[in-house]
C-alpha cells in the first residue's frame, strides 16, 4: 500500500502546467497577427492565422536556415558516431598506456567553454577554406560531442560481455564483420542515445555556429537572433520559427525515450 | 587432431595463472579439467583456444606449433560458464552463425542446423532469441553453436555451473552421448569431482596453475598421486588426520591407538597424514550396531555429532574430533542428535596414506 500526499495529482498538474506554459505560450503566439501579439494578451488566438509559417515556408533566408542548421547537425551525428564507437570499442576492451587518462581527458574536454575555441577555429577555418560551410560548424561540433559520444558508448559496449566478442572471432568473423553484424546491434539502443545527445548539442549550441558561419551556412539560431535587431519585431514569425525549432528535437527524443536515462547517466548502469 | 602443451604457463602482473603445464590430449578423447576455482582451468582453456598467448611454452597441433595463431585460423569452439549467445539473432541464426562465416550453401546450413538442433532438443525454438529461452536452453543453443561446425577442440567450461540443479542432471547425462557422436577433443572444465566421474574419459587435476595428475578418470580417483589431488577430487571434502606410525601401532593425533594392521604394517616408522573419503569412514547406526569394530581389526574413535544433512537417498554426518571435522556418508535417512557421541571406524585397508609432504605411500589395492 502506498500512501499518497493529499492532492498529489494537483501539485503534479501545477508543475506541469509551470513547465509548459512558455511554450504553450510560444504555439500561442506564432498563431497570432501582429497587431493581437503587440495591443491585448489572450489566451488563445483571437484570429488565429498561419501566415506566421508561410514566411517561413516561403522566405528563403528562413528556411535555408533550417537546412543548414539540419545539415551540419546530422553532418556532425554522422561524423561523431562513425569515430566515437571504435574509440568506445577500445577504451572498453583493451588496456594500453594511458588509457585512462586519456579517456578522462576526452570528458574534460566538454568543461571547456565553446567561446574559448571560437576563435582558433575562425582563424584556422577562414585559413584553409572552410569558413560559412556546414562541414566548419559540424568539425568544430565534434570536439564536444565525440567525446560525450565515446563515453556514452563506452558504457554499452562495456556492458556487452567480452565473452560475446571472443564467441564471435572463435566462430570465424572477421573484427569488420563483428562489428557491424554482433555488436552494433547489440548496442542500437547506445548509439541512439549517443546519436541524440550529439543531435541536441549540435542543434542548441549557438555561439560556433554563428562564429563560423556568415551568409551560405547560417544557421537557424543565428537567423532568429539576427531577425529581431534588423526586421524591428516580426513576433509572430519569431514565434513560428521557435516552435519549428523545437520540433526535431521533439521528434529525435520520442525515438530514445526509454534510454535517456542510460545516456544522462553516460552509458552506465 | 592432437592437442599438445608444452611447459606452458601464463603469467599476468605478479599472478602466475599457469605453472609449466605439459599435456597431451588424443584425437577423439573427453578430458575432465578438474580443480577448485581459480586453480587455472579457464586460464588453460584460453590458452589451448589461443585466446590467451602463453608467457612461456609451446602449444601444438598435431605437432606443428601454433602458438599465438589467431584464434579465427584455429579450429576451436567454446561454451563459457555464462550464457553467451548473440542476443540479436534467432536461435537458428546463431546456431548458423560458424556455417555462414564459412560460407557454406544455404541447403547444408539448413540441414546441419537442424541435425545439432534436434541433438540438443532445441527444435521447437528456432524462431526465437536466446533471452527468451530459459537457462538451460540459452546454453544447449551455445553447445549447439560449438558443435554445429565441426571442431576439432571443443572447449567447456563449467557449462552447466550456471544451471539449476534439474537441468544440470538432465544436460549432464546427455553430454557424453554428444560427445561420442562428435569425434572432437572435448575438454570440459569442472569443480565437481561427481562431474568428473560421471563423464569419464581422462582427468586432468588442477591446483594454483599446475597440473597435479593427469590419467583415466577412475584411476586418478581411485589411485590420487598426493594428498592435494585426494582433497580435489573428493566431494564430501576429504577427511584427514595426522598420525604416528611407533613401534607396531598407530597414534592417531586427537586420540586413539590401533595396532599397525593394513596398510599400515609396511610402513616405517614415523609420522604420516591419513586420508579417506566420506563413504570410508564407517559410523555406528542409530540402533548401536556397529557396522565396523575393532574386533574385524578396524580402528576405532569416539567422535561427536556435528550436524546431519539429510538429501534424501543418503545422509551426512559432520563429526568433530580433536578440532577436525570429519565427514561420513550413509545409506538412507539417519537422525543424529548434535551433540551426540558415537564410535566411527576406519578399515585400515581402505585409505590413503601420505608422507608428510604429501605423497601417496600406500592406499586401498585392486581398484
Amino acid at each position: 500500500m502506498m500512501y499518497t500526499l493529499p492532492g498529489r495529482r494537483a501539485v503534479l498538474g501545477l508543475f506541469l502546467v509551470f513547465l509548459l506554459l512558455p511554450i504553450y505560450w510560444l504555439v500561442n503566439m506564432s498563431f497570432k497577427t501582429n497587431v493581437e501579439i503587440t495591443s491585448t494578451m489572450s489566451l488563445w488566438p483571437q484570429h488565429p492565422t498561419l501566415d506566421n509559417y508561410r514566411v517561413i515556408f516561403t522566405d528563403p533566408s528562413w528556411y535555408s536556415g533550417y537546412i543548414n542548421s539540419l545539415t551540419y547537425v546530422v553532418l556532425n551525428t554522422l561524423l561523431s558516431i562513425s569515430f566515437a564507437l571504435p574509440a568506445a570499442y577500445a577504451f572498453s576492451r583493451y588496456r594500453f598506456l594511458g588509457d585512462k587518462h586519456l579517456f578522462f581527458w576526452l570528458l574534460s574536454n566538454r568543461m571547456a567553454p565553446a567561446a574559448v575555441f571560437a576563435l582558433p577555429f575562425f582563424n584556422l577555418y577562414s585559413a584553409i577554406g572552410l569558413f560559412d560551410t556546414p562541414w566548419a560548424v559540424a568539425l568544430a561540433h565534434c570536439l564536444f560531442n565525440i567525446p560525450l559520444a565515446v563515453w556514452i558508448l563506452e558504457g554499452f559496449i562495456s556492458g556487452v560481455p567480452r565473452e560475446i566478442d571472443e564467441t564471435a572471432f572463435l566462430d570465424g568473423y572477421s573484427f569488420l564483420r563483428f562489428f557491424l553484424k554482433i555488436l552494433m546491434p547489440l548496442i542500437a539502443a547506445g548509439i541512439g542515445v549517443a546519436a541524440f545527445f550529439c543531435f541536441m548539442f549540435s542543434w542548441v549550441e549557438l555561439l560556433l555556429a554563428r562564429t563560423l558561419t556568415s551568409v551560405n551556412a547560417k544557421p537557424i539560431a543565428a537567423t532568429m537572433t539576427r531577425t529581431v535587431s534588423a526586421a524591428g519585431m516580426d513576433w509572430g514569425v519569431l514565434a513560428a520559427a521557435g516552435v519549428l525549432t523545437i520540433v526535431p528535437g521533439a521528434i529525435v527524443i520520442w525515438y530514445v525515450r526509454n534510454y535517456i536515462a542510460r545516456g544522462f547517466a553516460l552509458g552506465r548502469v | 587432431m592432437t592437442l599438445g602443451l608444452e611447459n606452458v604457463s601464463l603469467v599476468r602482473g605478479a599472478v602466475d595463472h599457469l605453472r609449466d603445464v605439459s599435456l597431451t590430449l588424443a584425437r577423439g578423447s573427453l578430458n575432465v579439467l578438474l580443480g577448485p576455482t581459480l586453480s587455472g582451468k579457464t586460464s588453460l582453456m584460453r590458452v589451448m583456444a589461443g585466446l590467451d598467448a602463453p608467457t612461456t611454452g609451446r602449444v601444438l597441433v598435431d605437432g606443428r606449433d601454433v602458438t599465438g595463431i589467431d584464434v579465427r585460423k584455429r579450429s576451436v569452439a567454446m561454451v563459457y560458464q555464462q550464457f553467451i549467445n548473440y542476443p540479436s539473432l534467432t536461435l537458428f541464426e546463431n546456431i548458423a552463425s560458424p556455417l555462414r562465416v564459412q560460407g557454406r550453401p544455404q541447403e547444408e546450413i539448413e540441414r546441419r542446423v537442424r541435425e545439432t538442433a534436434r541433438l540438443l532438443k532445441l527444435e521447437p525454438y528456432l524462431g526465437r532469441t536466446p533471452l527468451a529461452l530459459s537457462g538451460g536452453q540459452q546454453q544447449r543453443t551455445a553447445i549447439a553453436r560449438a558443435l554445429v561446425k565441426g571442431a576439432d577442440l571443443v572447449l567447456l567450461d563449467e557449462p552447466l555451473a550456471n544451471l539449476d540443479y534439474k537441468l544440470r542432471e538432465e544436460l549432464r547425462a546427455e553430454l557424453p552421448r554428444i560427445f561420442e557422436l562428435s569425434g572432437a577433443i572435448f575438454v570440459y572444465a569442472t569443480t565437481e569431482p561427481s562431474e568428473a566421474l560421471l563423464l569419464g574419459g581422462r582427468t586432468i587435476c588442477l591446483s594454483e596453475g599446475r597440473a597435479l595428475q593427469t590419467g583415466e578418470t577412475p584411476a586418478v580417483y581411485h589411485r590420487p598421486k598426493s594428498l592435494r589431488v585426494a582433497e580435489l577430487f573428493s566431494d564430501p571434502p576429504l577427511n584427514t588426520v595426522a598420525v604416528e606410525k611407533r613401534d607396531g601401532s598407530v597414534a592417531y593425533h586427537g586420540g586413539g591407538t590401533a595396532p599397525a594392521n593394513g596398510l599400515y604394517a609396511a610402513l616405517q616408522d614415523g609420522p604420516y597424514r591419513v586420508g579417506f573419503r566420506a563413504h570410508q569412514l564407517a559410523v555406528a547406526d542409530g540402533t548401536g550396531k556397529t557396522a565396523a569394530t575393532a574386533a574385524n581389526g578396524h580402528h576405532v574413535f569416539p567422535a561427536m555429532v556435528a550436524l546431519t544433512e539429510i538429501t534424501g537417498s543418503e545422509s551426512f554426518l559432520h563429526l568433530r574430533r580433536d578440532g577436525a571435522n570429519w565427514v561420513a556418508v550413509l545409506p538412507g535417512v539417519h537422525e543424529f542428535l548434535p551433540g551426540q557421541t558415537l564410535e566411527a571406524a576406519l578399515d585400515p585397508d581402505d585409505v590413503f596414506i601420505f608422507d608428510i609432504e604429501g605423497r601417496l605411500v600406500a592406499g586401498p589395492a585392486g581398484s
